[in-house]
């Protein structure tokens, strides 16, 4: 991430802002992946992972941040965390009557994999992207930009 | 009992500010107070008498846990509600660029 | 059985997949959506087939049991909805490939609908109250979305207030519903209605009834409560005019009223008068305001208010063939409703403009507009032998077989005010010289896909009498009337089937 001055924040705010971004990711994802044994969960993790990239915004003005993630991304992002979101959730459908019910046996097997790994990851995908583009989308759309005078 | 008193209260003062205030914002802050304030009589109705959080220990002794439900409820309740004010912030910075102004009977184009 | 939750499944899915490629391949969001609606029309008929043959049917999701879980309960009643809103949607869905050219993000357009088809659905079959809850804020805010798609400033104007009394609405709702399982311990619909029986009547489900009748009335669009209705109807784009008027407003409003007031509730006397109050209160005041109108969808919208008024009416009444009377009319006006918007969303593509002293010559330049037209508007205003002249006379023949002759009387003349100000207001515009009208930014043509959906719409609604033979049409309205009048007995159906 480029140091110029006349984008974004101060010095402070910015060094400082290098030194905790990485924190902040991580503990959004603990808080995310540990919500079925203290409060949390995929939409409290999802939210906090918005915070990061709204920081990096914040920090150093929207052109540095959109370089690091595309408003494009986003958007691919938050459709394909739903619809892996429903496709986990049409396996929970699957009676013995459907044809593929053989891939859907292999997979529901896995127990852990599907209710405590894949569900708080698509919420945290769906919530964290979504948040983020309606920020954008907001920042994008005032035409006063006070990060830049 | 005043808990439950107290949320109403809550609820009458976000009340209050739809229906009077005449700023597009303070409106759409007086629908939060609302939201908020339905979600916690929600989650206190679940309480049980010297209830622990409804987590799943294999090695504790539980005796009583509150009630689960209303939890998992009031997640996806605030999540909607969540998306309700994105929404209406979003409509709200348009309607500023088009009218020019926050103030409600200001805005009223549409008549009959 | 295992197609119920298809119809859940295809709408939600089909919103994230054009969400993810619809701004790439070119054409694919529009081919997606006609693919996606006509396949739930298709799957609807198949459900309403297997209805008529068992009389209900339960999908529990998960394999929960039923207290613990949220069922997808399919009977009658849900059965009869479902075949009319999907069909009138996929006819809406055809309309709008060619309407929403003129917007530059469609593939927007596209997520929204088959979000708020999803959310319709989901309201039609689910057995669980917060479901219901959750499911009428996806149809709500993909609808306030969609009312501001144009992005003009009356669209915002009117989205912005039709969001912020719907979201008090619903916050109303969900203090209803948070009081509801503080007394009786359960979500589940059939449940709580077992439940409710055994404890008898209290002051607390009461307040739970007014509250109800506030947040579901505001959906419903009843007379207090209609303020939104004709700023958001009005100032939306044709299609989703027709979509709010013709299904949401029935759905959320309508539909939920009744499954909440009759069969989880029990239908009493205090309840009863409330809705005929209400629905008088609609039928007048509209009536009555619909007459300074010049622009022709506000016209449309107090017509909305006005008939709704009428479905409230008879249902209040509550004997079985006030309730066969409402649910035909919901159907019949869903059909018109529906054209008739459209219909205007023609008449503003090929004049340009919306206001009723400036628009002639309808019949003459677009004929197939100004016969599908006359037809919608005979229709709404009880013209035999189109289908609302059959509907509105079992309502006002159940007025009086219930020993309520003024009601019948208000119903008449309310019907005589429709009548007036459809003729006061479509007859200039139809038959008027045309050619003098200025007409910049209008295309001359309807194309195709436009016609052919209001076509069909009209020829429905004058073969929606058919729903009234004996033995083969009104099998499944009767079958939906049985399970409003049986009231509680929706929960031992339920459980009944749940062995």
């Amino acid at each position: 991430m480029l140091d110029r001055e006349d984008k974004g924040m101060t010095l402070i705010v910015k060094t400082v802002t290098r030194i905790t971004l990485g924190f902040i990711l991580l503990y959004g994802i603990y808080i995310g992946f540990s919500g079925h044994a203290s409060p949390g969960g995929g939409f409290a993790g999802g939210v906090i992972i918005a915070l990061s990239f709204v920081h990096i915004m914040l920090a150093f003005g929207k052109d540095v941040a959109l370089r690091h993630l595309k408003a494009r991304m986003l958007r691919v992002l938050s459709a394909l965390g739903g619809l892996v979101f429903l496709f986990v959730i049409l396996m929970g459908f699957a009676h013995k009557r459907v044809p593929l019910d053989m891939i859907f046996d292999a997979v529901r097997s896995c127990h852990i994999f599907t209710n405590d790994i894949i569900i708080p990851l698509c919420e945290m995908v769906i919530v964290g992207a979504g948040l983020f583009a309606i920020f954008t989308a907001l920042v994008l759309l005032s035409k006063i930009d006070k990060n830049s005078e | 009992m005043t808990v439950y008193l107290l949320c109403l209260v809550l609820f009458s003062v976000g009340l209050y500010c739809v229906l009077r205030k005449r700023n597009i914002i303070k409106i759409i802050i007086g629908i939060g107070i609302m939201e908020y304030a339905v979600n916690l009589f929600f989650i206190l109705l679940g309480y049980r008498h010297e209830g622990r959080s409804p987590i799943f220990a294999e090695d504790q002794m539980i005796k009583n846990v509150v009630d689960p439900l209303p939890q998992a409820v009031v997640l996806t309740t605030i999540v909607i509600g969540l998306s309700v004010t994105l929404l209406l912030v979003s409509i709200a910075i348009r309607i500023y660029e088009k009218y020019g102004t926050f103030d409600i009977t200001k805005i009223d184009n549409l008549k009959g | 059985m295992y197609l119920v939750p298809f119809l859940l499944i295809i709408p939600l899915g089909l919103a994230f997949l054009i969400a993810l490629i619809g701004k790439k391949i070119n054409a694919a969001d529009s081919f997606l959506t006609a693919i996606g609606t006509s396949s739930l029309a298709v799957i609807s008929y198949m459900i309403a087939f297997s209805v008529l043959a068992n009389k209900i049917l339960v999908y529990k999701t998960g394999n929960w049991i039923s207290s613990a879980g949220i069922p997808m309960v399919v009977d009658a009643l849900a059965a009869f909805m479902l075949v009319t809103v999907n069909t009138i949607i996929f006819l809406i869905a055809l309309y709008s490939i060619d309407y929403v050219k003129k917007y530059t993000d469609q593939w927007k357009f596209y997520t929204l609908f088959m979000l708020m088809v999803g959310g319709i659905n989901g309201v039609l079959v689910t057995g669980d109250i917060f479901n219901l809850y959750v499911f009428l804020e996806i149809t709500a805010i993909s609808g306030y979305f969609l009312v501001a798609f144009g992005t003009s400033a009356d669209e915002f104007e009117a989205s912005f207030k039709y969001a912020v009394m719907g979201t008090v609405a619903s916050i109303f709702i969900l203090l209803g519903i948070a009081l509801l399982y503080s007394y009786t311990n359960t979500l589940n619909m059939a449940d709580m209605a077992n439940v409710l029986a055994s404890k008898g009547p209290s002051k607390i489900i009461q307040f739970v009834a007014v509250l109800f009748l506030m947040g579901l009335g505001l959906k419903a669009a009843l007379a207090p409560f209609h303020a939104w209705l004709p700023y958001a109807h009005s100032s939306a784009p044709a299609p989703v005019s027709a979509m709010l008027s013709g299904v949401v407003v029935k759905v959320s409003g309508v539909y939920a009223l009744s499954r909440i007031f009759f069969n989880v509730f029990g239908m009493t006397a205090q309840i009863s008068t409330v809705l005929i109050i209400l629905g008088v209160l609609s039928m007048i005041v509209a009536s009555l305001l619909a007459f300074g109108q010049s622009d022709i969808k506000r016209l449309f919208a107090y017509s909305s208010i006005s008939q709704i008024g009428y479905i409230v009416l008879a249902l209040g009444i509550a004997t079985p063939l006030s309730i066969f009377g409402a649910l035909f009319h919901l159907l019949n006006h869903s059909l018109f409703k529906a054209l008739l918007f459209l219909n205007s969303g023609a008449i503003e593509r090929t004049t340009g403009t919306r206001d009723l002293n400036k628009i002639r010559g309808v019949l003459s330049n677009t004929p197939v507009v100004g016969y599908t037209g006359i037809t919608g508007a005979l229709s709404i205003c009880g013209m035999p032998p189109l289908g609302g002249f059959w509907s509105k006379l079992i309502i006002i023949l159940a007025c009086i077989q219930a020993n309520r002759p003024v009601l019948g009387f208000i119903a008449i003349s309310v019907s005589m005010l429709t009548l007036a100000y459809y003729f006061k207001a479509l007859t200039p515009a139809m038959f008027g010289q045309a050619g003098k009208m200025a007409v910049n930014g209008a295309q001359k043509k309807v194309t195709l896909a436009m016609s052919i959906p209001m076509v069909i719409l009209a020829v429905l609604s004058i073969v929606s009498v058919m729903m009234l033979l004996p033995n083969s049409g009104n099998a499944l309205l009767n079958n939906a009337v049985s399970v409003l009048y049986g009231g509680r007995d929706y929960a031992a159906i339920v459980f009944g089937a749940n062995k």
